[in-house]
């Protein structure tokens, strides 16, 4: 180029800078990759004994944990973490559509702009305080309902649901705004109600969010630890009634960690990467569910 | 024509007894599913306030000056918990050090540099598992790794990388969100003035997503305060004034479960919940505060 030397805006030199930045910025997006990578491999690697000192299926399927005897079947945490979440997420998931609905479809402005912040403090809330309303309020309450001593799966089912409310919430708010106000406009033209409008037009139009929505409210009430530990009884038993104790994976791995050796340690390790690999498997669902939504959508 | 005419005031008639009686079905139905929004809404604003409420009644009579500032004694730790306090701050401020930088680098590439393709999604796919994560496996990953594998001790600094990486995916999203939401046109004006990339992005792009990046840190923040399972082996737990980023200490959350759990101090426990609570309300606040602020610089 014939571009003379006092004009050259872009030296040699701003250009090998440029390459730098460029380069470290990238490195610094790797470290997302290698995070996760090496939580990963390192969990499955501490856990890796598991399948040659204790048996991968009697491991997953044995229902007796004993430490002291020597027995590592985790298959009562396991059915216990499904319960837990299953249960705040039938509670739970209604009343955050329901309170999107609200905040995206019906309420009037003035009350929006309180009623979101509370929905946003509610995900701001440590869970360790959830946990601890847990202990003083809600298993007294329910203790005296239902019996018992007040600290089982119900008790947890209703310190998550509130728990998720707020994840799932916004998503779903976020996937109702995302709705054209024609389609909403084109159904009240038609004569429909408010009502009509939001369960044939609106709804169905963010099916796909909101299923994206629970989806990662399932993952947060899964992965949940100190709340649930606090409600949940840690009883390592197979579920037996809604006010029966229980324990969950996560919660189990912090009652036993501070003391566990050997083979014992080797089981806790083997449920964290269980659990690892059951969120990893719900943000590959969410990409799949997005991914359909592209290609029908 | 005839018998047309004849019928049509009967089908008319007809249809209109008809429409008036769905019509007022379609009413009620309308009211009824309507006040059940309004029912859940209420719902979970009342969950919120009935926590809050609960939290500040019991725990406001016991943060006093002495609870704050002075350290516990006693078998039942009586007296105050500034240690706990100050551990928390140490080990929150010390996490947020190390994840900032990377984070916000990182959403700068993503938001600036990347070509969407293949290595994006890798990116994308890592930071959105890397948020998902159960924190206790945060924590087990932490202790193996920081404590066991490389031989720190105890301490704030095992406990900030750890919390660091938890840190990392959501100061990433929201960074990246902030530099997204900055208009086009105002980089086409920084290259048609022949800046470079980074010049753009560094004096141009950045100052403008300033605010949303700072709300997005604070509300991350706020959430590191509150994180329990993370720090619980990796911080240690007895109470101690951390110095050095290598001493051990006992944060906020932790003290608050063991004093739960032990039943020994429950004044104690409300204190320290009301003063997390108050904490997290600050952080809130204060994000709010700076993306008011920032929505009306920007009309």
């Amino acid at each position: 180029m014939s571009t003379p030397g006092s004009l050259q805006l872009v030296t040699s030199r701003s250009r090998i800078k440029e390459a730098l930045l460029a380069t470290l910025f990238f490195a610094c997006a790797i470290v997302a990759v290698l995070g996760v990578a090496l939580i990963f491999a390192f969990v499955a690697y501490m856990a890796f004994p598991v399948i040659t000192e204790i048996g991968f299926l009697d491991f997953i399927f044995g229902t007796r944990w004993s430490a002291s005897s020597g027995e590592f079947g985790i298959l009562p945490f396991i059915v216990g973490s499904f319960v837990v979440t299953l249960g705040a997420l039938v509670i739970g998931a209604p009343l955050a559509v329901m309170t999107a609905v609200f905040l995206s479809e019906l309420a009037p402005p003035k009350l929006r702009a309180w009623v979101r912040p509370a929905v946003e403090l509610l995900a701001g809330i440590p869970s360790v305080v959830y946990g601890f309303f847990g202990v003083v309020v809600v298993a007294p309450i329910v203790a005296r309902l239902w019996g018992g001593v007040g600290f089982g799966p119900l008790t947890a089912w209703i310190i998550l649901a509130v728990m998720i409310v707020p994840t799932i919430a916004t998503l779903t708010e976020d996937a109702l705004g995302s709705i054209p106000m024609g389609s909403r406009e084109a159904s009240f033209a038609m004569g429909a109600t408010q009502w009509q409008t939001i369960y044939k037009v609106v709804l169905p139009a963010a099916k796909l969010g909101i299923i994206d929505a629970i989806i990662l409210g399932m993952g947060r009430a899964i992965g949940e630890t100190m709340a649930v530990l606090m409600v949940v009884g840690n009883a390592p038993q197979l579920f037996a009634g809604i006010t029966a104790p229980i324990a969950t994976l996560t919660s189990q791995i912090v009652l036993d960690m501070g003391y566990a050796t050997g083979t014992h340690r080797t089981a806790l390790f083997g449920m964290g990467a269980i659990l690892f690999i059951i969120s990893m498997a719900l943000v590959l669902t969410v990409r799949l569910v997005a991914r359909f939504g592209r290609a029908h959508g | 024509m005839a018998p047309e005419m004849t019928r049509e005031p009967a089908s008319k008639m007809t249809q209109g007894r008809d429409k008036k009686g769905s019509t007022q079905g379609k009413n009620v139905a309308n009211n009824v599913a309507l006040a059940l929004f309004w029912v859940a809404a209420g719902i979970t604003v009342s969950a919120l306030a009935a926590i809050l409420l609960y939290v500040i009644v019991r725990g406001i009579g016991v943060v006093t000056p002495a609870f704050i500032f002075t350290w516990p004694h006693g078998v039942n730790a009586e007296g105050g918990i500034f240690p706990v306090i100050i551990s928390t701050i140490y080990v929150t401020g010390l996490a947020m050090l190390i994840a900032t930088p990377v984070a916000v680098l990182a959403a700068i590439y993503l938001a600036e540099y990347a070509r969407q393709g293949k290595i994006v999604n890798v990116i994308r796919f890592a930071a959105d598992s890397l948020a998902s994560v159960p924190s206790i496996v945060m924590g087990l990953f932490g202790f193996a790794f920081f404590i066991e594998t490389l031989g720190l001790p105890f301490s704030m600094l095992a406990a900030a990388l750890s919390l660091s990486l938890l840190m990392l995916p959501i100061i990433m999203r929201t960074t990246e969100e902030a530099i997204r939401a900055v208009p086009r046109y105002i980089r086409w004006g920084s290259y048609g003035m022949g800046a470079t990339k980074w010049q753009t992005v560094s004096r141009v792009v950045l100052p403008a997503a300033t605010a949303r990046i700072i709300t997005g840190l604070v509300l991350a923040m706020g959430r590191a305060i509150g994180e329990t399972a993370v720090v619980f082996y990796t911080m240690g737990q007895a109470i101690n004034l951390p110095i050095t980023p290598l001493d051990s200490g006992r944060s906020m959350p932790v003290h608050l479960y063991l004093l739960a759990v032990e039943g020994i101090n429950m004044q104690a426990a409300y204190g320290t919940a009301f003063l997390l609570l108050v904490l997290i309300l600050i952080f809130n606040v204060v994000a709010r505060y700076i993306s008011k602020r920032y929505s009306r610089i920007k009309e």
